[in-house]
Parts: structure tokens; sequence; C-alpha cells
């Protein structure tokens, strides 16, 4: 498999960017909406507190013989001390003209309705001030006059308390923000979570193991999930399907075979004219030509699918050479061949045994093949450092500077192949076999320089 | 010897009939698996030859029954299937062997030899002609207390002669039956065998005669 995938982004990282922004933007409202309302709040605490100083001066304001007094109270002017050390500063007016106090505060110098403070800010002697104006009428001399009072406070003190208060808003909304944050990474990762467990359920599998998925996911992974097992359910049916293929493939075409190569065989025993005998040798010959090839090819088709999804079992080669060995034994018997077979112990590997299987035969059908009567074929299993190794080797004539590389292509015949009946497959399929366990294929000549020796080299699990 | 072959092609199985018979053997045909198991239920054979695609079932089901029933005949398995994907599980199943279809006679003929030499099912076939006593599970060659052990071809030359004998046989046709016809078997290499066997037999009162023209023939002294 590839490991080539299309990425696109990451949801995590989606997810947090988008959790942690939203933490941001929240910690910014957070920070200036506690801002704005501990600001108002402190200075409408202030004001009032200057409107009480101003309503207890003006509550002191009298008429006395026909004259306007102020005796103004000490709590009307200590209650604004203990707010702050800003300085403080009174005026009485009435509309004769200032009556005591302050006359250039800077104030509403417009007469103001009773009951309804005014609260002004300017600046006074350089410093900024908040100060408020309240009236009241009084009968003098049988007339109302309107008598103003004033009181201003600088805001050094009020601009201090801002500060403060503007530094715990702000300690507020950092606070909340690393702390949504860290929700934010923690809430990204559990999400992420159940998708990471099946990736890593799934990616645990063997290659043959096509059970679907029954592990509980979330209902939003459930379509994931659905579609996931109905690919598992089509593959599963189209390995089976590919795998029953070419096993009925392989029947169609050898039963007919048979029965032509069995009938030609028979018929030869009873014919006498040599020119009709000659014909029947032909035709089996053709015959064996074709079933081979044919068998080769699936042969080649069950290899090439077998290897895409390699199961790797113990195997022991030294058994499997042996089994093959005493198989192909009556075959060698046959043609007055020894097929003998060594072992200096078993050597073991990881790998598909029905694949080794058909690797090993190939190269051992071959031996046999090419060999002359009253030859010897060898087998032997060898452990050679971290290799296991089977080497086939034959009496055959072995290859005479020809390109043994070649032999392993599809379709490539060797020089000696001449009248001997083959498909130029079963060195392919032997390197092919031996590729996908991680091993290769040697074709050489045989020390003795009698024949070939082929080697498949696997290593050692 | 005795046969059973289960084979439901038709054609087929006539001709391993005819094969089979030409060599002097008895050979039961079975077209399914019920038939196969009547057969094998009332007859007790030598060897069964098992087709594993069949009108009323699968080989495999036979070959499982017939083990369960602890019948001990061998079995070699005829499979059309691909070399690749079946043949481990035939074996579990308990075949003693199995051969691809198409097949050549003689490989069939040298399994079947080889899986009655396992099952050490040799000596009650053994032949006698003349002084001449033949085992052609072992291989081996007795006459006048002198036991020799014969070659693969040599023997099946010997085959070919004890199951006919007198008949004449020509050099032609003994190369088709020693040789696989993608080898180069020569007259030549005919009569090297004959000289072969010729020294193996001497003293046993049976002998191979040179027919001028036609052939060679095995016939008592």
């Amino acid at each position: 498999m590839s490991a080539a995938v299309n990425v696109s982004g990451s949801l995590r990282r989606r997810l947090l960017l988008q959790l942690v922004g939203s933490a941001a933007l929240l910690a910014a409202v957070l920070f200036f909406a506690v801002l704005g309302f501990v600001r108002t709040v402190a200075e409408e605490s202030h004001d009032r507190i200057l409107l009480a100083s101003a309503t207890s001066i003006l509550d002191s304001v009298s008429v006395q013989a026909g004259e306007i007094t102020a005796d103004i109270p000490y709590a009307a002017l200590s209650m604004l001390g203990n707010v702050s050390d800003d300085r403080v500063f009174y005026r009485i007016a009435s509309p004769a003209g200032v009556l005591t106090g302050y006359a250039d505060l800077p104030v509403a110098e417009e007469p103001v309705q009773p009951r309804q403070p005014l609260f002004e800010t300017a600046a006074y002697k350089g410093e900024a001030i908040r100060a408020v104006t309240v009236s009241r009428r009084l009968a003098a001399q049988g007339a109302p006059v309107a008598v103003q009072v004033s009181v201003a406070q600088t805001r050094t003190g009020q601009a201090a308390l801002l500060e403060q208060l503007f530094r715990s808003a702000l300690f507020l909304g950092v606070g909340f923000f690393v702390l949504a944050s860290g929700l934010a990474v923690w809430a990204a990762q559990s999400s992420i979570t159940p998708l990471r467990s099946l990736t890593e359920a799934i990616s645990r599998r063997g290659p043959k193991d096509l059970r679907p998925v029954t592990r509980p996911v979330p209902a939003e992974m459930s379509p994931l999930v659905l579609s996931l097992n109905s690919f598992i359910r089509r593959l599963q049916a189209s390995l089976a399907r590919s795998e029953d293929f070419i096993a009925e493939a392989a029947h169609r075409v050898r039963t007919p075979l048979a029965t032509v190569r069995a009938q030609a065989e028979v018929t030869l025993m009873r014919v006498e004219n040599e020119d009709n005998r000659a014909s029947l040798r032909e035709m089996i010959r053709a015959i064996d030509e074709s079933s081979r090839a044919a068998g080769q090819l699936l042969d080649h088709a069950m290899v090439s699918f077998r290897t895409d999804s390699l199961e790797r079992q113990e195997v022991n080669l030294t058994a499997l050479a042996r089994d093959l060995a005493e198989r192909l034994q009556p075959v060698a018997e046959l043609k007055d061949i020894g097929l003998h077979f060594q072992s200096d112990g078993d050597v073991s590997i990881k790998g598909d045994a029905i694949l080794l299987q058909n690797a090993v035969r190939n190269i051992l059908d071959n031996a046999i093949k090419y060999s002359g009567r009253d030859r010897t074929v060898r087998v032997r299993t060898v452990r050679n450092g971290g290799w296991g190794n089977i080497e086939v080797e034959d009496e055959a004539g072995g290859f005479a500077g020809e390109d043994t590389e070649a032999l392993t292509r599809r379709f490539v015949r060797g020089a000696n192949a001449g009248e001997t009946i083959g498909s130029g497959l079963g060195l392919t399929i032997a390197r092919e076999v031996a590729e996908a366990h991680g091993g290769r294929l040697i074709i050489e000549n045989s020390q003795t320089g009698a024949g070939a020796c082929v080697t498949l080299c696997f290593p050692l699990c | 010897m005795r046969f059973l072959l289960v084979e439901d092609n038709e054609s087929l199985a006539k001709a391993v009939l005819d094969r089979l018979r030409l060599d002097g053997h008895v050979v039961d045909h079975a077209p399914d698996v019920s038939t196969a198991s009547a057969f094998s239920g009332t007859t007790d054979y030598d060897l069964i030859l098992l087709d594993i695609m069949l009108p009323d079932g699968d080989g495999r089901s036979f070959l499982k029954a017939h083990r369960e029933n602890r019948k001990e005949t061998p079995v070699i398995v005829l499979t059309a299937r691909s070399e690749v994907s079946d043949r481990v599980g035939m074996l579990d199943l308990g075949a003693d062997d199995y051969i691809t279809k198409p097949f050549d006679f003689s490989e069939l003929e040298a399994r079947c030899r080889a899986v009655l030499r396992r099952r050490g099912g040799g000596s009650s076939n053994l032949r006698r002609f003349g002084n001449l006593q033949f085992d052609p599970m072992a291989g081996t060659l007795s006459a006048g207390g002198r036991t020799v052990a014969l070659r693969n071809r040599e023997l099946r030359l010997l085959e070919v002669f004890l199951n006919a004998p007198d008949r004449i046989f020509s050099k032609p046709n003994l190369v088709d039956r020693l040789f696989s016809y993608d080898e180069e078997g020569s007259e030549n290499a005919i009569e090297v065998y004959v000289a072969r066997l010729r020294k193996h037999l001497a003293g046993s009162g049976v002998q191979i005669t040179t027919v001028r023209g036609l052939g060679y023939r095995l016939s008592l002294e």
C-alpha cells in the first residue's frame, strides 16, 4: 500500500483553532464588559457622594435676618475625603453673586433646576475635576432666591482606582482565555479520540482480516463505519470471486485437455502405422504445452494475487522442501533421475506456505525437466548468516554465458529449452515469491560445473 | 490390481479405464459420490482415483467420509484446479497423493506405485512367470535365489512385457511407453534397456527374443 494520502487540513487543528478563537473573542468581550461596568459603577458612586456632599451643604444654607448664610457641616467635606485624598472645592452662589468658596470654579453659571443636580467634568487649576451643582430656593426679604451649591473634586484617586479595576478586568480576561484554551485542547483531543482508536484498530489488523468493524463508535462516525463495512464486504466478495475464478478457469481448461490427452495416449498404444503414431505424439506434446502454459498462467495470477496480501505464518522450509522432493520422487524416477534431499537442520521463515511451495516446485520441476536420464538433482536447505536458503542443483549442463537474470523475466526461456515443454513462467513465479518475502532468487552454474544451481534466499525470522 | 475410478467426465473416464485395463488391471468406474460410496462399501480396492468436482457433491466429502470410516485404501486425487490453491487441503483430508489434469499415464502409474509402496501393499501383487518372481512395488526381480533391484525404466519395460507375454512389441511402441513426449527417447535407448533386462533375466528361464523387423517378445525358454 502506498502511504500517499491527499491530506487537506487537520480536523483536530481546525477544531482547536475554532475553539481557541472563540475563547479569545469571549475573553475580549468579557474584558470590555467588565471594564465598562466597573467604570460606570465607580463613577456613579463617586457622583452620589459628591451629590450627598453638595446636598448637605445646600441644606445648611439658610436665611437669617434677610441674609443668606451657610454653616458648612464638617461631614459634608470629610465624606469626600473618605473616598480619596483628592482636593475638594466648593462654591455657594446666588443670583447676586458668589457667597463663599472658589468663585472661579468652572461650573454652570446658569440656574439649575431644583432637585435636578447637574454633573460636569472639567479642568481646574491644571487638573481634571468632577463637579456637581444643586440648587434650592430660599425666601429672603419676601422674594425667593435661588441658591446654587457646587462641589468638585480632582480625579487623581478615581484614575488610580480605574487603573486598578482595568488591571483586574485584564487578569480576568486573560485567565478566562487561558482556561478556555486548555479546555479547547482537551475537547479537540477527546473528540478525535474515537477516530484515532478506530484507525488503530483497523491498522492493527492482519492482511487477511476482513471482518466488519463492530467496536462501538459515536453516532457521527457511524456513517463512516457503515460505509467502511460495506467496502470490506465488497472487497471480501471480490477477493473470493477472483480466487474462485482462477480455480474455475483452471478446471474448465484442464478437464477437456485431460480427456483428449488420455484418449490420444490410449490410441497411441493401439495404432501401428508410424505416421499416425507421429501425429498422435505431436498432439500429446501440444496438449502438454498448452496445459502447462494455462496452468502456469493461472498459477502466476494466483501468485500475484496472494503476494499482494501476503500471509505471514511460520513456515518450516526444510519440511516443505523435503515434502516436495518426496512428492516429485515418482516423476524423477520415471526418468531414472536421482532426487536427493539434504539439510543441516530446520530452517524456518515467516511467509505464505502455498506460495513458497509453488516457487520451490517450479524450480524442482525445471531441474527434473532439463536433466537427462541417470542424472542427479540435489535439494538442500541451509542457513547462511541471516538467510535461509533452498538450493536446487542439477547436472543438466548449466548456462553457458547466458544472461541468467533474463531467465526470470516472463516467457523468457533458456538456450537449452529446445524440445522441452515449458511456458517460461516458472522462474518468474519463483522470483516474485522470493521478492514478496523480502528474499531473492540466484541462478548460477553449480561449483562442479555439471549443471545449474538455483537458490531461493529468504531472510530468517 | 483393483482400482476404483471416481470421475464424472465420461470420455476421460473411458480413456483411463481403457488404459488401465490394457495394463491388466481391474477397474470399476463411479461417475458420482453416491456410486463411489456404494462401490467402496462393498469391494476392497487396492487404490482409489478420485476426481474433486462431482455432480452430486465434492470429492473431498467422499474422502473425509472414507477416512472417517477407517478405510485404509489409498486415495490419489485427480485435480483440475489451480496448482496453488487446492493441494494443501487435499493432503490434509487424507489423500495419499494428487496428480494434476491432464496427466501422463506413466506419471499416474509411478504415483500409484509410490503410494502402494509407502503403504506397504507390495507382496500381494507379486507376479510370477516361469521361475521369475517380480515385485512391481518393491521394484525387485527374483530368479533362482538371486534378487536384483530394477531401475525405473527397466521395471516399466519388464511390466510391459509381463502384461502380454509372447506379444511382439515394436521399438517405437516401447519408446512411447518408456519416455515422456518431450524426452528424446531413441530406439537405441530401448536396445540399451533390453540388454540390461536380458542380463537380469539370465538363468531365470525367461528370455526376451528379438523378432527381426518387428520388435521384441518375452517368452519362456
